[in-house]
């Protein structure tokens, strides 16, 4: 098998080797001084992209987590000018926000086929709960604004919030599950819903605090102190729960080093987002707040590593795609990511600062 | 069942925007360079349908990225190393390109350089043309897979990519992607020219609708004759690598000399699902189905009695003769266009507005039965040899979960459809008061949806 591989990768062999020649070429028992087709250009090549797989989740979670922010807070104003700077705030960037969760599927798919087939098919009716919610969120807004009359407007508002507090829920029961391998009828599953909703309406406190001014940013900054909270009691009940129920034996995993420092991270970052709202450093506070995010994402990791798949023991190493593919995807694709790190900056930057109360002019 | 819906309903959306998008970039350059106001209308009506657009492609997107695991796993997990790597590409380097600057596109006009703004219009289409890319990339390689070996792993068989290059560089790929840009850019232009054609109508006086509608019939006049060439070489490559597929296309069930029907009748409703030379009134041309498989007339075609399993013949048949149909009426629609905008009269007729009116959806239609030619002339495969479509699907699903989720799709689809329609009959209905408003009467703007509403239902074919 291996010879009949080398047989056909010698077309790219010759690219591959070129991208890379630092690689060790010592073939098994091929004497061919070509890039060995079935090793990967460096060992660590499948926990890299385990790492980048929950990379682009924390990415969504940070960056969608603050549109859906946006959405349940929309919910508590009722002033039309208010509303409108909020749709301003979120307009330019939800779309691209959201492609994260493409790029998480594609990637989840690319690198590790058989855990994505399991994750989704064992999660059937909430992933699709999830998307419908989604694509509630991300409609209603632009119907919204065809339309002049209040009953038009209130039906598209109603949307608007439903989908953006179902999201961050369902996609929330939908990683607990993942990772607790609970099941979604289970309490931490659920849990991690609701702390998923904590969680964005943090970030999304911290964003609108950004882009408005005057009251409307103080009740924000308001707002988001008592999230903040929220989310860490929400994290502390979690690890109860946890602890308490011990699924999969998660208890030995949790008292890790690495676990220690993310929960103890997550606090000290929660309570130096307060301080840092109280003292209407709003840039920084929300940084702070998308480090929450990250550390989630982290956790996540630590827990399911090395499995990839716990539910049904599936792990990193035997989910991975084959060498070529996965050298493949590394050459070709970690370009493209720094490119896609580079709009992300250039989209901020344009759209950095407040929305005035006429949004952007659009 | 589901997925084929959903398909549908995304492939709408994003030819929409594979086509627009051109239009836009040469709007959006001509306002910037040019100055002209009226391609500031221009650009901002077709900007707002290429948003709207573009959100309904968005969330009709997301759903089939989550649909090869939620109903497909098994085709998620064989074929996984294959599909992969080119869909996780299609989201890295198409969507967040198109993501991204159609935020500065649409919010960010006043907030960027003139030459910042036509670049992002430029990079959104490069981010549409290019998510088409990656995804026919995947299609090519189910239709014909290449640069694989089945190997098992975790107790399943599964395709593991041995030669990327044969893979990703499969011989299908140009044809498909050239076919299928082609049409979305035929479809979209019948739509701008029916919209032209609409307002021209209505106000024969519009400066910018007449460039509109000029731009598309020159691009109809460039793109439907190509079409033809090229489907028709298209359909020898099939002949050659899919002859199963070719034969149903023309149900041609015994192998030998094959003849080309060029239309075909039912002679009686039989033949509707079962389209035999012999139950249909024909117009077919002798030996000429070889000729265009081969070269010669003589040469023997394969038929579908060499297969033991066969896609359902009526529908490719059907599909593919509504289809090549619409492509000679728009080569038609295209000719009488340019024959008139050749003589300066391409608002003069009242029919021929009408006529481009009542054509916008069919390149839609056109679009549609074609992919669904590719699509079911590949069953029972979903990877043509690899997997069937029976196996790939999912096996804890229930039937009856399936059921229910089918028919909620499909519910929330038409809701999706009716309401992308709904805006955009809004939309002209806005931009009909402006065009006559302009000339006849200012304080129209006040009587907007009345006006707009009756015109709508008098002329528009939706």
């Amino acid at each position: 098998m291996i010879a009949a591989a080398l047989d056909s990768v010698v077309s790219i062999a010759t690219v591959a080797s070129a991208a890379d020649p630092a690689s060790p070429t010592v073939p098994d028992a091929d004497p061919a001084p070509l890039l060995v087709p079935d090793e990967y250009i460096f060992d660590a090549l499948p926990e890299f992209w385990f790492a980048l797989v929950l990379g682009t989740l924390a990415a969504y979670v940070a960056l969608d987590g603050f549109d859906f922010g946006v959405g349940m807070w929309y919910a508590t104003r009722e002033d039309e000018e208010e509303r409108e700077q909020f749709l301003a705030a979120f307009g330019p960037v939800w779309d691209a926000n959201e492609v994260w969760l493409v790029a998480f599927g594609t990637t989840l798919l690319g690198a590790f086929p058989a855990a994505y087939a399991a994750l989704l098919s064992d999660h059937y009716l909430l992933a699709l709960g999830a998307v419908v919610a989604l694509i509630f969120r991300g409609i209603a807004p632009e119907l919204r604004e065809q339309r002049e009359d209040e009953r038009w407007r209130r039906a598209c508002d109603r949307l608007f919030v439903a989908g953006s507090t179902l999201s961050p829920l369902l996609l929330g029961t939908l990683v607990g599950s993942w990772v607790f391998g609970t099941g979604t009828l289970s309490l931490p599953a659920i849990l991690t819903g609701v702390g998923l909703i904590a969680l964005s309406l943090t970030t999304g406190a911290g964003y609108l605090a950004i882009k408005t001014e005057g009251d409307l940013r103080a009740a924000m900054t308001r707002n988001g102190q008592f999230a903040t909270v929220g989310y860490l009691a929400g994290v502390v009940v979690l690890l109860t729960v946890l602890f308490a129920l011990d699924p999969r034996g998660i208890t030995s995993d949790l008292q890790s080093v690495p676990m220690l420092a993310i929960v103890v991270g997550s606090v000290v970052l929660g309570i130096g987002g307060i301080a840092l709202a109280r003292m209407e450093r709003h840039r920084e506070w929300f940084a702070s707040t998308l480090g929450l995010a990250v550390l989630l994402g982290l956790f996540v990791a630590v827990l399911l590593y090395p499995e990839v798949y716990p539910a049904t023991d599936l792990t990193v190493s035997e989910a991975i795609v084959s060498p070529i593919a996965l050298n493949l995807m590394t050459i070709l694709g970690l370009p493209v990511l720094v490119l896609v790190g580079g709009y992300f900056v250039y989209l901020y930057s344009v759209f950095g600062g407040t929305v005035e109360s006429e949004g952007y002019g659009g | 069942m589901q997925f084929g819906w959903t398909i549908s309903v995304h492939i709408l959306f994003a030819a929409l925007s594979i086509g627009l998008a051109p239009f836009i970039v040469y709007f959006t350059y001509r306002e910037v360079y040019g100055g002209a106001e009226r391609y500031t209308h221009l650009r901002e009506f077709w900007l707002k349908v290429f948003a709207i657009g573009f959100v309904m492609g968005t969330v009709t997107g997301i759903p089939m990225s989550f649909q090869f695991g939620t109903n497909w796993p098994r085709f998620a997990e064989v074929s996984g190393e294959l599909i992969g790597g080119p869909l996780a590409f299609e989201a890295k380097m198409a969507f967040f390109l198109e993501a991204v600057f159609l935020g500065v596109l649409l919010f960010g006009k006043e907030r960027v350089s003139d030459r910042q703004y036509v670049l992002s219009s430029v990079l959104v289409g490069v981010g549409a043309w290019l998510s088409g890319f990656w995804i026919l990339v995947v299609n090519a390689w189910m239709q014909t897979p290449r640069g694989y070996e089945m190997v098992q792993r975790n107790g399943m068989e599964v395709a593991q990519l041995t030669d990327p290059a044969a893979a990703f560089l499969n011989p299908r790929f140009p044809w498909m992607y050239v076919h299928m840009m082609n049409a979305s850019v035929i479809a979209v232009a019948l739509i701008v020219a029916g919209v032209s054609a609409f307002f021209l109508w209505r106000e024969r006086e519009s400066e910018a609708w007449l460039s509109a509608l000029r731009v598309a019939v020159v691009i109809l006049l460039i793109t439907a004759p190509f079409q033809a060439v090229h489907g028709d070489a298209y359909g020898r490559h099939v002949e050659e690598t899919q002859p199963q597929k070719f034969a149903a296309m023309e149900a041609h069930y015994e192998t030998g000399s094959a003849d080309l029907h060029l239309f075909a009748i039912p002679k009686e409703p039989s033949a509707i699902t079962d389209p035999r030379a012999d139950n249909l009134w024909t117009i077919s041309l002798p030996g000429l189905g070889s000729y265009l498989a081969s070269g010669d007339f003589d040469e023997p075609v394969q038929g579908l009695d060499e297969y033991e399993e066969t896609p359902p013949v009526a529908i490719v048949f059907w599909s593919f003769r509504f289809m090549v149909g619409l492509g000679f009426l728009f080569i038609g629609l295209a000719l009488w266009g340019g024959l008139m905008a050749w003589r300066r009269s391409l608002t003069d007729s009242d029919r021929y507005l009408q006529a481009m009116m009542l054509a916008s959806p069919l390149g839609f239609a056109a679009l549609l039965t074609g992919w669904y030619v590719t699509e079911i002339g590949r069953q029972p495969w979903v990877v043509q040899g690899v997997l069937r479509t029976e196996n790939a699907v999912s096996t804890g699903l229930t039937s009856a979960q399936a059921t229910t989720t089918l028919a909620g799709f499909v519910i929330l689809y038409v809701l999706l459809l009716g309401a992308f329609l709904y805006v955009v009959k809004l939309l002209v209905e806005t931009e009909l008061a402006r065009v006559e408003g302009q000339e006849v009467d200012p304080s129209v703007w006040s009587r907007v949806p009345i006006l707009g509403r009756a015109a709508t239902d008098g002329g528009e074919a939706e």
